[in-house]
């Protein structure tokens, strides 16, 4: 259901003001989400002073610089730093992206970095992916076939191969999921832009036996159809894909096998 | 699905803190409008409810729907009709299969803005 505050322990109250480095004559300000399972407190922002003289381009970066300089319980995932991982998935600047591969001079002002929206925070900017992951799972992201096996491959055209492009980029990164009003309201039960696309990237491999057993699995009033083509989801993708295209794709497919 | 126990995790912020854009404050505003709209729907019926009962009852509702709240009520009755039956022809191109990537739906939005504001004026004009 809608909510449109946050529930009494979500509340962001005031947090610390670490100390401007010295000496430095470029610093940019960082207001980050901080909180701590073990305290008993609630989410609060702490503010961050960072050198960027010293410092690398991206908010990674940044980031790694204040916990390895500043503040080292400030808590991230990160891992490839090249936009292949999808672990720092985070809200940056009001938008969900991969900190990794964005540029802090994209910014206007102060540099504000929320975990993804709407999710139950582990610690700090770590949001608990379990649903996100069993989403994924349900719609079977693997090649169903009935018929035996052939001695190679699976054989496709290339015309069929191209068909998953923009599809088979996703690295279920999940900002375009948590970026999604319907996703947030109903995430218990509609799918999301992230597990729609790889239910997609499965219905039209040319190789895949079960596409009427897919779409009979997404032929449901929450799973698929609490898209509203908000399209926040694509204009957030940091990869560029287009999860609303793959979803308006899907329901099309639902109406023609009625035809 | 998995059954999390997520103890006394806190939901991170959401409304609170994404960037309002184009593509949601015009899916928003849809929603409003269609909401609001039966509100002036039912202010239309029962003016030709007055219309069919008496012609005092009806002088009196008439006089409220031509008063200057009743001008503003329907003057923005006005533009959320244009502007829902505008968004609702966006909604028939995508689900062609049309303009879904991103700066195509954006066009589509400024599109239904100023189109909304146009064709309000042109029906005032016209009646």
């Amino acid at each position: 259901m809608v909510q449109f505050t946050l529930p009494r322990n979500s509340k962001i109250i005031t947090g610390k003001t670490w100390p401007k480095p010295d000496g430095a004559t470029n610093v940019r300000k960082f207001q980050i989400y901080r909180w701590n399972p073990d305290d008993g407190k609630n989410p609060q922002v702490d503010t961050y002073f960072v050198d960027m003289d010293a410092c690398g381009p991206m908010v990674l970066d940044a980031l790694i610089k204040i916990k390895n300089e500043i503040d080292p319980t400030l808590t991230f995932r990160r891992s490839c730093r090249e936009g292949i991982c999808g672990s720092c998935a985070m809200n940056i600047d009001g938008i969900n992206t991969l900190a990794c591969i964005y540029g802090m001079d994209e910014i206007k002002g102060d540099v504000k970095i929320y975990p993804l929206p709407h999710m139950p925070v582990v610690k700090d900017l770590i949001p608990d992916l379990t649903h996100f992951y069993a989403q994924h799972e349900s719609i079977m992201p693997w090649l169903e076939t009935k018929t035996s096996a052939p001695e190679h491959e699976w054989r496709q055209s290339i015309e069929d191969r191209k068909k998953l492009d923009g599809l088979y980029e996703c690295v279920m990164c999940a900002c375009c999921s948590t970026s999604c009003p319907s996703y947030w309201w109903n995430g218990d039960r509609y799918l999301g832009p992230a597990a729609l696309l790889h239910a997609y990237r499965w219905i039209i491999d040319s190789r895949d036996e079960a596409t009427g057993e897919r779409l009979d699995d997404l032929e449901d009033p929450f799973k698929l159809y609490r898209c509203h083509t908000i399209m926040n989801c694509a204009k957030t993708c940091p990869k560029g894909l287009n999860p609303a295209k793959a979803i308006a794709s899907i329901k099309k497919m639902m109406v023609e096998r009625q035809l | 699905m998995a059954d999390v126990n997520r103890g006394n995790r806190p939901l991170s912020p959401h409304l609170q803190i994404y960037r309002k854009q184009l593509n949601s404050v015009t899916s928003i505003i849809n929603r409003l409008t269609g909401i609001s709209l039966l509100g002036g729907a039912l202010l239309v019926v029962w003016w030709l409810m007055a219309a069919a009962s008496s012609a005092e009852y009806f002088a009196f509702v008439d006089g409220l729907m031509t008063s200057v709240l009743g001008d503003i009520v329907m003057t923005l009755s006005l533009l959320a009709l244009w502007y829902h039956a505008l968004a609702g022809v966006r909604h028939l191109v995508w689900d062609m299969g049309f303009g879904l990537d991103p700066e195509a739906s954006d066009k589509m939005g400024w599109g239904i803005i100023i189109g909304t504001v146009a064709f309000t004026f042109l029906t005032i004009i016209a009646i």
